[in-house]
């Protein structure tokens, strides 16, 4: 047997399959479409023919009980119903396991169907008593859909003469004849119907007859549908993929030696050899675009499995859901198309199962019964951006809280200065899961942050955005191809780097003079004020362990570099230029270093490494964070509650009566002291101007419950020691009476917290001291500061 | 190992040594090549060899032979692995001979430290010895401890 009859029968069978699982969705909606009933009749029939032909016997059963029913069903003889199409599904499904069978072992496998042929025999006659006798016999491959303009075929006709189909792409004489404003519509129709009636004739042949057209008008319009026939047959052909993949890398090789020949040309006096450079330059971009093309597939070839998913999940689990989709043709390279395939779908099946209500829940909502899944993807600056929509109940924010407490992921004071948004993006953080029951669709809490993983793989980033009772978006952004990209080229001690624009925000350089002054350090970490925030600096120099050579000016440039959400500031001697590198993949022995992502070769034939901006805030400890947090977070009590645990640096300082107090160093972003006729009063509240803005104060030990009328004399004459405390991008002071020392201590609380806003008390340096539990405090002292905070996120754009 | 096999020969600190030639995909002068941060220290860096990147590996330093003397300028043996070519920096580049397995041995048992992982065994020729690599144990050991390089330099 020929191999390649085979292969091309695999071939064309699961493009088939793929639009059979599309086309009984479409005919579940409308069981009436007779087109589309006789499409799926005419795949299962081709499927069932060839590998006859071939000899898969098993196949060929299968295929067979499903063309009776389908036979029936077409003939209109018994309904399409949710069964009938379930049982079609499934034997979808079991054709498409015994092509794979046949890819594998060249045979149709040993399983089973028995059952399915069963219950495909058994729906023939199924509670349809007007159902004419059984029809043991398939139908012939003569038989044909209906001509266009018409739905009642006649039941049981053969329908027009064989040469009379045409495929959906092609279209119908009449409609053609119609087109050409040589005949009426319903000229078309009468001959249609006359045809119906029993008329074996050909549509022309008796609209010639009838005097409505003329003979030559007919021959026209055949020639424009003979025309339209081939050229959909010859307008693509099939390229092995491989193929396709050679040709990307010899056009990135391609690239590369243009960037070399520019870089000569450039230099060169030779006005003949500038001008043939720049058309080479010209003539490789269209090529590398053109090349690109071709690996270049449409979304919707992987959003089209979606509907038969939802249909099945949602009537899995009782729901209504339908499913919209906008922007199918976007497109995407196909290793990125492949590396979105299971994320998406993950996302999908979430979607359904967690995101959209069952029909009861939402009709008491005053929702329509049905569901609404939307996907969307549209291009935006170079990347495709991907959004899964549903109108379901909206991510429970507080459910969220609670679980990424009680899975430890986070800790209860970060938790508080978290914006709603940032709370719902916890789902993707690793071990979380809000399903109350595991379901065999997800809730298995591996679910999402492998979804992030794997588009942060390929570059791309994913977040959600939730409104309550309203519904849940999921947005990706998804680079177009990963072969050749846009790299910004540094230098740092002496070595070149390229790194992907993709992760790059923006570049500041900071003046000489002002260098000093405004890089700061956090406990020794060094950082930087941008407009407002504070940017976490990494050194390159210091995380290659490179020779540290200071720039000539003494200037600071500041690449500011996005990765899993966190922003940081890379620091490198130079900033050179931009550049389309073509990423080449390191040698294994050099894989393990993860703050590369591969070489290439730039203009002038050197090579250069590519720096995995993730990889990089990992290794400074930048993106770690969550993991970090989680750490912390787990063995939060354990640490309270043995001794020699990790230790923390805390700011121990002295606050009235309520005696010594510490809190840890790290939330404490800075140390001022203020002047008493700073202070002014904003209603009831102390204030101070500070950095431009107004800072509330709160006295600590007053909001501690300490009796204090006299404390304004006190400490009259005196500076007020405030901590600056930042949460959510608000300051507030936190006034002091002294600060003692600072300690790096292994916490140990002895005692529970005996008031708001301790944590509890321990032994610090020999002597007993409080915690101070800052998000407390502000909630004892002034609740509105922190509805105000949480008001301000909110107001956000999302 | 008793047919006659050729092996490409090469001299390192005055030893002389070979791997087989079929292994060798071709011998190319000193190239400038990219250091690789935070790699094995036995990895010289990344070579540019016609378009496609090739690791450079010092065998002195995989042997933890001394080095070179700074104005010393190694010759690249490109060898194929199943991971791509890899360059092999020596000393200077000697004859293709051809040998057989009789005047082959294992190596000695007193060879100790680097030089015995990586040193398939001896070919007694005339009036010297010739060291024959194994490319492969060459390449593979080295993975082992990039990861423990890996690990002490990413403090936790």
């Amino acid at each position: 047997m020929a191999d390649d009859i085979v292969k091309e029968f695999l071939v064309e069978s699961s493009e088939n399959l793929d639009l059979l699982d599309r086309e009984l969705i479409k005919l579940e909606k409308d069981p009436g479409d007779r087109e589309t009933l006789s499409s799926i009749f005419r795949t299962i029939h081709t499927i069932k023919g060839t590998c006859g032909f071939l000899g898969f016997s098993k196949l060929e059963r299968l295929a067979h009980a499903g063309e009776n029913l389908l036979s029936l069903l077409r003939d209109g003889a018994i309904r399409l119903t949710t069964e009938r199409t379930t049982a079609l599904l499934s034997l979808v499904d079991a054709v498409r396991r015994m092509l794979d069978n046949i890819e594998k072992t060249e045979s149709d496998g040993d399983r089973d169907e028995s059952a399915l042929i069963e219950t495909l025999n058994r729906l023939q006659k199924d509670g349809d008593p007007a159902a004419p006798a059984q029809k043991t016999e398939p139908a012939e491959p003569t038989a044909a859909p209906a001509p266009a303009g018409t739905h009642d075929a006649p039941k049981g006709d053969k329908g027009p003469a064989p040469e009379n189909y045409v495929g959906e792409a092609v279209k119908l004489l009449g409609r053609i004849l119609v087109e050409q404003g040589v005949a009426t519509p319903e000229e078309v129709a009468a001959a249609i119907q006359k045809q119906l009636e029993g008329d074996t004739r050909q549509l022309g042949e008796i609209l010639v007859e009838r005097g409505a057209v003329k003979p030559q008008d007919v021959l026209n319009a055949i020639q424009i549908q003979q025309t339209a026939k081939s050229s959909i047959s010859e307008a693509s052909i099939r390229v092995d993929v491989n193929l396709l993949d050679r040709l990307m890398n010899l056009v990135g090789e391609l690239v590369l030696a243009r960037n070399q020949i520019l870089q000569f040309a450039q230099g060169s006096e030779d006005s003949g050899l500038v001008t043939s450079s720049q058309r080479l330059n010209l003539i490789t971009s269209e090529l590398q675009e053109g090349v690109m093309k071709t690996r270049m597939q449409p979304i919707g070839n992987i959003w089209s499995k979606f509907p038969r998913t939802v249909r099945d999940l949602a009537t899995g689990c009782g729901k209504e859901v339908r499913i919209e989709m906008e922007g199918k043709e976007t497109e995407l390279d196909k290793t990125i198309i492949e590396a979105i395939k299971d994320p998406l779908t993950h996302l999908v099946r979430n979607s359904v199962d967690h995101g959209v209500e069952t029909a009861e829940r939402r009709a008491a909502a005053g929702k329509p019964r049905e569901g609404l899944l939307h996907l969307r993807a549209y291009h935006e600056g170079g990347q495709v951006n991907i959004e899964i929509t549903d109108d379901g109940g909206g991510l429970d924010c507080d459910k969220i809280r609670k679980k990424a407490l009680q899975r430890g992921l986070v800790r209860a004071d970060q938790i508080a200065r978290m914006s709603e948004r940032e709370v719902a993006n916890l789902i993707f953080l690793p071990g979380f899961s809000t399903a109350e029951k595991i379901t065999n669709v997800s809730g298995r809490g591996v679910g999402m942050d492998v979804v992030k993983t794997n588009i942060e793989k390929i570059g791309g980033t994913v977040e959600v955005h939730t409104r309550p009772g309203q519904g849940t978006t999921v947005k990706m952004k998804i680079p177009l191809t990963l072969a050749i990209i846009p790299a910004l080229m540094i230098t740092s001690g002496g070595e070149r780097f390229a790194i992907p624009q993709v992760s790059l925000l923006e570049l500041v350089r900071v003046e000489a003079q002002s260098a000093e002054k405004s890089i700061e350090t956090v406990q020794g970490a060094p950082v930087y004020r941008l407009r407002g925030q504070l940017l976490p600096l990494v050194y390159l120099n210091h995380e290659l362990k490179l020779q540290s050579s200071i720039t000539l000016d003494g200037a600071v440039n500041i690449i500011v570099l996005q990765a899993d959400g966190e922003q940081f500031g890379l620091v490198v001697d130079q900033v050179n230029d931009t550049e389309e590198i073509v990423v080449k993949p390191l040698a294994k022995q050099l894989k393990k270093i993860h703050v590369f992502a591969g070489a290439t070769i730039l203009g002038d034939g050197k090579v250069a490494l590519i720096l995995d901006v993730r990889g990089l805030g990992q290794s400074a400890g930048i993106i770690d964070e969550h993991r970090e947090q989680r750490e912390s977070a787990t063995d939060y009590d354990e640490r309270f509650a043995k001794t020699g645990a990790e230790k923390q640096a805390l700011l121990i300082f002295e606050a009235g009566n309520s005696g010594r107090m510490a809190v840890e160093l790290a939330s404490v972003a800075r140390l001022e002291e203020f002047p008493l006729d700073r202070v002014e009063k904003a209603g009831e509240r102390e204030v101070v101007q500070y950095r431009g803005q107004i800072m509330p104060l709160i006295d600590v030990s007053r909001a501690m419950g300490s009796s204090s009328s006299d404390r304004t004399d006190e400490r009259a004459g005196r500076k007020l020691q405030v901590l600056v405390y930042t949460g959510n991008g608000k300051r507030v002071g936190l006034v002091v009476d002294q600060i003692i020392d600072i300690a790096e201590e292994s916490l140990a609380i002895d005692h529970p917290a005996r008031c708001a806003g301790v944590r509890g008390s321990a032994v610090i340096q020999k002597k007993v001291t409080d915690l101070l539990d800052v998000p407390g405090l502000l909630e004892l002292a002034a609740p509105d500061l922190l509805m105000e905070n949480e008001a301000a996120t909110e107001g956000k754009p999302a | 190992m008793s047919e006659a096999e050729q092996v490409c020969t090469f001299y390192l600190q005055e030893q002389f040594f070979g791997v087989p030639v079929r292994e060798v995909q071709e011998v190319i002068r000193y190239q400038g090549m990219t250091f690789v941060p935070l790699a094995p220290r036995e990895i010289c860096g990344l070579i540019n060899l016609r378009g496609q990147i090739v690791m450079a590996l010092d065998l002195r330093r995989r042997m933890g032979l001394p080095e070179r003397t700074a104005d010393a300028c190694p010759t690249n043996v490109v060898v194929r692995t199943d991971n791509g070519a890899v360059s092999l920096m020596v000393d200077e580049i000697g004859d293709v001979i051809e040998v057989n397995g009789e005047c082959f041995e294992c190596p000695p048992d007193t060879l100790r430290g680097k030089a015995r992982e990586v040193i398939r065994g001896v070919h007694k020729l005339q009036g010297r010895l010739l060291l024959v690599l194994d490319t492969e144990r060459v390449l593979r050991c080295d993975e082992k401890e990039h990861t423990e390089t890996s690990r002490t330099l990413r403090p936790s």
